[in-house]
């Protein structure tokens, strides 16, 4: 079996040879005739077989005829050069850079171009006298780099970059390793004149290196605790804000005073490595959007028919009531309407969950979301884009609320215990001192607020979070952040959606019952399918053995109902019941091909769901510890298949409309459940915000899919029990760095009651203490991570 | 020993610029993406052809390559 040069894919029996090289397509060929002509093939020799197939649709582009739309889409226009910032989900190595970078090579009105992997995008600047947008996204899309551009870039405008954590972390750094040095002087006190008659000036020094730290890196804990102690929360940031406050203000006092050297050193210190926690645990994939709504599934423009018949490229917001619409092969209904043309197949799998194509007639209403397979199509508009059905399903409440503010971490219900623990602490030492030696009552109180350091429990679970993050996202399981592994070790409920999340659209399992088919029948049946496009044909052509291809003496196509072919005197009718004249029990519920030769009814091939691989495995082992359930939009054809792939007793729903799903999971909350939705289209998208920890399953990650706290790879559902089983040892591991922490704790508050606590001290344990911690948790983040297939 | 102001002095201005330089390369937005100029240093440098015939050659048949392949 040949592989293609160019994509990789299996050439079966129609390889084209070109050059000396197998393509499996045209379009393979014609890309690598491109690269050849421009002198751009380093591109098979950085990474062998790195092109994707062009999928190249007539008419697709025209929406940017418009100037008014590509206004918006462009960042920068002054006349005659243009940037435009694209995103090509299909950019995945490093050929795909390399080729992109070269795009002027390819077109001269490209003056440059440049790549910016880790988000999939590419920064272009052309001029736009010798090419324009629409061109160029042509040109990106004939050689296989397809951008993708929906209505949400349209509505979007550009966002600045939010680079203060690095700022803060240059500062913090800056000043903790400068004061540290200043600093060293005095812990080898020795008692020296030349020492003493300098030790104000590095004193002051160290003051004003940490007045940026304290006021402007430390900023956000003292906002962060200030919001939550207004809320009536003790977070996490309230005994770190306190340490800071206690730090800073006692070696201030100190150095007026002339009474020590303070502990700016700890200060900084503790504010770099927080800082370094914060930096370290905002691991996010760019590449990928966790907040896509309708949006972004829609195109921006569509085309409209005009009085005179004309196709004329509009807006999808200035759609009316009553505009004719052309929906063309493969492209998306974006409102409400009437079909018009004479019959459509339409495929509602993600809107609805239907599995498989709705057919509707001249007349019938169609609803946006839906898209149209099989031909084009015209529909009169009823509704616009904001009225429509699909849209109103984002104006329930449950899209408004933010789930994370609700959600309290295991950090900041130590962090409540931490703070009443320490304050009490300080408040019985400095009591005791009051009455044994009361100038050290001061020292005390405050030395027990320093010391007590939360900064190791604070970084506890950024660094373990933040590290099982990037291990899952190596294992093709995107988080949004971090609170959401906290979130997924809780769960004791899940749902599963049907159509696309535990069955896979790739391929149908075919079953036959019926009647055998002789060798010239299955022959004479192959040839037919052979000449029809229908995707049920395709799919039964593919299973079928291999026979000679014969070319018929008559075809006919019957569009909605089967086709027909003619060989020999004998001839075969392929498609639905009535077409071949077979009498249906009418309430039979999976899709059926029906074959019938020479007017007699010989059976039907059946369509199933196919079932992803391991899915009665992660139901069977997630039965242990989480009730299950499987609700679906589809009709209740596929209950006997479920029931017997899954564990007995599990729940089935069939026929449930987006807002059943959402009212659901509401009704399990209520009664204090914690709930994880596996979804995957937009029927799914009010249930995925509504629930606890929402995962949406992806065949392709670079496609759309609903707003979402995780997005888990097909290839990958097997896992996600492992997954789930995971995030629970994490949190474990949190707990026992905590333990670790208390121990430094305790160390620590020894010298510290006791009056004791030198800066040196502080200056050894704090560091020692984080550093400990943090390699604790990453190494024991790894472990787990190699577990983990 | 009084020069040790001045050492103070110069050690703490030599920390500023290096300081300095690291914001301006910030803001510059260096580091915004970290990932992809790792892969680009490992590209071969190209063999530049040489006469601007050739070139000029390469631009017409690339316009019309792009022009034969209309839809």
């Amino acid at each position: 079996m040949t592989k293609c040069y160019h994509c990789g894919d299996d050439c079966s029996t129609t390889a084209i040879v070109f050059d000396e090289k197998n393509f499996c397509c045209n379009g393979c060929k014609t890309v690598y005739e491109i690269f050849q002509t421009n002198d751009l093939t380093y591109y098979y020799d950085l990474q062998s077989a790195a092109g994707t197939t062009p999928l190249v649709i007539e008419g697709k582009y025209d929406f940017l005829n418009s100037d008014k739309i590509t206004q918006r889409l462009i960042e920068f226009d002054d006349g005659t050069n243009q940037i435009v910032n694209l995103f090509i989900p299909g950019i995945h190595c490093s050929s795909c850079i390399w080729v992109l970078e070269n795009l002027k090579k390819l077109h001269p009105g490209v003056t440059n171009s440049q790549v910016d992997f880790p988000k999939k995008m590419i920064r272009i600047t052309f001029n736009r006298e010798l090419v324009s947008l629409k061109d160029l996204v042509v040109l990106l899309a004939r050689i296989g780099y397809e951008p993708y551009i929906s209505l949400d870039d349209y509505d979007k405008g550009k966002s600045k970059t939010d680079r203060s954590i690095l700022y803060k972390l240059g500062v913090a750094g800056f000043a903790f390793g400068n004061i540290m040095f200043l600093s060293f002087p005095e812990y080898f006190e020795v008692g020296e004149f030349w020492l003493d008659q300098y030790k104000g000036l590095f004193r002051w020094l160290m003051f004003a290196f940490s007045l940026p730290v304290v006021f402007y890196a430390g900023n956000d804990y003292f906002i962060s605790a200030y919001k939550g102690l207004r809320s009536g929360l003790l977070n996490i940031d309230v005994p770190i804000a306190l340490g800071i406050l206690v730090l800073f203000l006692r070696s201030s006092f100190e150095i007026v005073f002339n009474l020590g050297s303070g502990f700016f050193d700890s200060l900084t210190g503790l504010i770099f490595f927080l800082l370094v926690g914060r930096y370290f645990q905002q691991k996010t994939y760019s590449f990928l959007s966790f907040e896509r709504d309708y949006k972004s599934y829609f195109p921006i423009a569509v085309t409209r028919l005009n009085k005179t018949k004309k196709e004329e490229t509009v807006q999808v917001y200035e759609i009316k009531r009553g505009d004719r619409l052309l929906i063309r092969n493969k492209e998306l209904i974006p409102v409400d309407g009437i079909l018009i043309s004479s019959r459509a197949q339409i495929d509602y799998s993600f809107v609805t969950g239907e599995s498989e194509p709705v057919q509707k007639n001249s007349g019938d209403k169609v609803f946006a979301g839906g898209r149209q397979s099989y031909g084009a199509i015209e529909i009169e508009t009823l509704k616009s884009v904001s009225q429509s059905y699909l849209t109103q399903l984002w104006s329930n409440s449950v899209f408004e609320k933010d789930k994370t503010t609700t959600f309290q971490t295991l950090t900041d219900s130590i962090g409540k215990r931490f703070t009443i623990a320490v304050l009490t602490i300080a408040i019985i030492a400095a009591s005791f001192w009051m009455f044994h030696d009361s100038s050290k009552v001061l020292n005390v109180f405050t030395a027990v607020l320093i010391i007590a350091c939360p900064c190791a429990i604070a970084l506890a679970a950024p660094f373990t979070l933040g590290n099982m993050l990037r291990i899952f996202g190596r294992k093709k399981f995107y988080l949004k952040d971090s609170h959401v592994i906290e979130q997924l070790a809780q769960i004791d409920t899940a749902i599963f959606d049907k159509t696309g999340t535990i069955t896979t659209t790739e391929s149908n399992t075919i079953t036959y019952e019926g009647m055998e088919l002789t060798a010239e029948e299955e022959s004479l049946l192959k040839n037919t399918l052979r000449a029809s496009n229908h995707p049920l044909s395709r799919s039964l052509y593919e299973l079928l053995k291999e026979h000679n291809i014969e070319t018929l003496d008559d075809y006919r196509e019957f569009t909605g109902k089967g086709v027909q072919g003619v060989k020999d005197k004998s001839d075969i009718k392929v498609g639905s019941a009535d077409f071949v004249g077979h009498q249906q029990q009418s309430d039979y519920k999976s899709t059926a091909v029906h074959v019938s030769t020479n007017d007699l009814y010989k059976g039907c091939f059946v369509f199933h769901n196919n079932y992803r691989e391991g899915v009665s495995e992660v139901f069977k082992n997630m039965g242990d510890y989480v009730d299950l359930a499987v609700i679906s939009g589809d009709n209740e054809g596929e209950k006997a298949r479920l029931e017997k792939l899954l564990p007995k007793l599990t729940p089935l729903y069939f026929n449930q409309r987006p807002t059943d799903k959402l009212e659901f999971i509401k009704e399990l909350q209520a009664v204090d459940k914690k709930v994880l939705m596996v979804g995957d289209g937009l029927n799914d998208a009010g249930a995925l915000a509504q629930s606890n920890v929402g995962l949406a399953i992806s065949e392709n990650i670079n496609v759309f899919s609903p707003a979402c706290d995780g997005i888990l790879d097909a290839t990958k559902f097997k896992y996600l029990n492992n997954y789930i089983l995971a995030s629970k040892k994490a949190m474990n591991i949190i707990k026992l760095c905590f333990v670790l922490s208390l121990m430094y704790n305790v160390v620590g508050l020894y010298f510290a009651v006791t009056g004791q606590l030198e800066p040196v001290i502080a200056a050894i344990l704090m560091p020692l203490s984080s550093i400990s911690i943090v390699a604790f948790a990453t190494l024991a983040t790894n472990v787990i991570g190699k577990k983990l297939n | 020993m009084s020069v040790i102001y001045l050492l103070l002095t110069i050690s703490i201005v030599v920390a500023l610029v290096f300081f300095a330089a690291f914001i301006i390369a910030v803001r510059s937005g260096q580091y915004d993406d970290s990932y992809t100029p790792s892969v680009r240093m490992l590209f071969e440098d190209e063999v530049i052809k040489t006469t601007a015939e050739k070139s000029d050659a390469k631009i017409e048949k690339s316009i019309q390559l792009n022009k034969k392949q209309k839809l």
